[in-house]
């Protein structure tokens, strides 16, 4: 495990974005770069346009606000991180790849489900989905790869209970989620959203006979029937919340023990002290900033930390480096649950900040608990550096984590 | 000195950064918007309230002195 250096001296040309990570819980190394030049600076994308990058906490959560930064991919001068980005861009995508009036329009359909009261009825469910995968994962015995065994199925179990998807076909819709959001080609993001797009729409025709009890129940009777959102839209709002409800939440579950098992101090403190649970789960989500680098660009000229953002130049944020802004976090490489780490801007921040994160707040807690209170010897089984981890281009986590107990 | 909160109802997203901060001040309605408990305009002395009003993504809380 490398610790992230310093010492590099500020370069003028602009470093390649995005890169993998050098330790899976650290930003990658050769960000080191971005970190001396806060708040903001120049990175270069796959095609060669050098685009924006933020990196100060203060001026991300001031351009995370302004309106006059766009979400609208469709754009012609939107920036694409990756090749596959660029090949599917002009797909139209619902709320997090619109702008208000029409992302509010959406969002506020779907906020009454996860309030933090709502999220709170759905705690008792959670823990049983969790204690049932513990159980299995018990009586199987060590080892086990606890992406597969735990880290995916909960947050999939839990995102599907709240849709109304059926778990049965978890094996298809996380195998095109992967897909959508990995590819590698681009023609595999295609046929995903194609295929996945098919599956809501008779899933749809199928709880318009038969009404289930789910958000997509209420999505069809409340919105869908009077009109107020059409079929393409509906299916569309569906696949995000089943992709995002679940990939996310599982790296941060995945890396986030993974982390816990690399910082057994912290560890055993929190085993010893349960109710820093809450503390913990927003010092990891700062800590790890799975989701790197939100995609903007400027529709107008902004006047921003010394320096003018121009109308349609691209702003990436690099939430990894934001989270790690000592002016803001002292200390920033250190894991420690007794710092403030609420302002994090691993959500997000402005109009788009995650619709779940209260969902996955809960998740994860429970899910962190749960599992070190039943396995209290739980440990790698393997060698750190031999435990594979997710490509720079995509959401952080471990692509595999072979534990035993 | 005592303070005065106010939403903006209308810039709220319903992220419920303010319920989970000052619980004791901030809820949620039915709609997922940001409300006041009763009899808590004034804060009631909780401490966590300008930090509640931080944690909002676009900035619906306003804390000013009476």
């Amino acid at each position: 495990m490398t610790e992230p250096l310093t010492t590099e001296p500020p370069t003028t040309e602009p470093i390649a974005f995005p890169q993998d990570r050098t330790c899976p819980y650290h930003p990658p190394t050769a960000y080191d770069p971005l970190r001396e030049a806060r708040p903001l600076s120049r990175i270069s994308l796959f095609d060669g346009r050098a685009v924006w990058v933020v990196t100060g906490h203060a001026t991300a959560r001031e351009l995370l606000a302004d309106p006059r930064l766009s979400s609208d991919r469709t754009l012609p001068a939107f920036p694409a991180p990756t090749e596959r980005f660029a090949a599917v861009r002009n797909r139209r995508v619902a709320l997090l790849g619109l702008d208000d009036p029409e992302h509010h329009t959406q969002r506020r359909m779907l906020v009454p489900s996860f309030t933090v009261k709502r999220v709170a009825t759905l705690r008792p469910r959670i823990q049983e989905t969790v204690d049932r995968l513990l159980d299995r994962m018990a009586e199987h015995g060590p080892p086990a790869d606890l992406v597969d065994a735990f880290a995916l199925p909960v947050p999939s179990m839990v995102i599907c209970a709240l849709l109304g998807v059926p778990y049965a076909d978890h094996d298809f819709f996380e195998e095109k989620s992967r897909k959508l959001l990995r590819g590698p080609t681009a023609a595999d993001i295609e046929n995903a959203r194609d295929e996945l797009d098919a599956y809501f729409d008779a899933l749809i025709e199928r709880r318009q006979r038969e009404p289930g009890n789910g958000l997509l129940d209420e999505l069809i009777h409340d919105q869908l029937r009077e009109g107020t959102v059409d079929r393409e839209e509906l299916i569309s709002l569906a696949t995000i919340l089943l992709v995002a409800g679940h990939e996310t939440t599982a790296n941060m579950i995945s890396l986030g023990t993974f982390t816990l098992l690399r910082h057994p101090e912290q560890l055993a403190e929190l085993r010893a002290e349960p109710t820093l649970m809450p503390a913990a789960v927003e010092e990891l989500l700062r800590f790890l900033s799975i989701a790197d680098g939100l995609l903007r660009v400027a529709t107008e000229d902004i006047e921003v930390a010394g320096k003018t953002i121009h109308a349609d130049e691209g702003v990436i944020f690099s939430t990894s480096v934001i989270n790690r802004d000592g002016h803001t976090f002292p200390e920033p490489d250190a894991l420690d649950w007794h710092r403030s780490a609420r302002q994090h801007i691993a959500f997000g921040f402005g109009i788009h900040q995650c619709l779940g994160q209260n969902l996955a707040r809960a998740e994860m807690e429970i899910a962190l608990l749960s599992l070190f209170d039943r396995f209290p010897g739980l440990r790698l089984a393997a060698p750190v550096d031999d435990i594979p981890f997710k490509p720079g281009d995509t959401i952080q986590g471990m692509l595999e984590l072979p534990v035993t107990w | 000195m005592s303070i005065h909160i106010s939403i903006d109802k209308d810039v709220c997203i319903g992220a419920g950064q303010c319920a989970l901060t000052a619980p004791g001040v901030f809820t949620q309605d039915d709609d997922g918007f940001s409300e006041l408990l009763p009899g808590r305009e004034d804060g009631g002395g909780d401490p966590m309230v300008r930090e509640a009003a931080r944690a909002c993504p676009v900035g619906a809380i306003t804390v000013s002195e009476a």
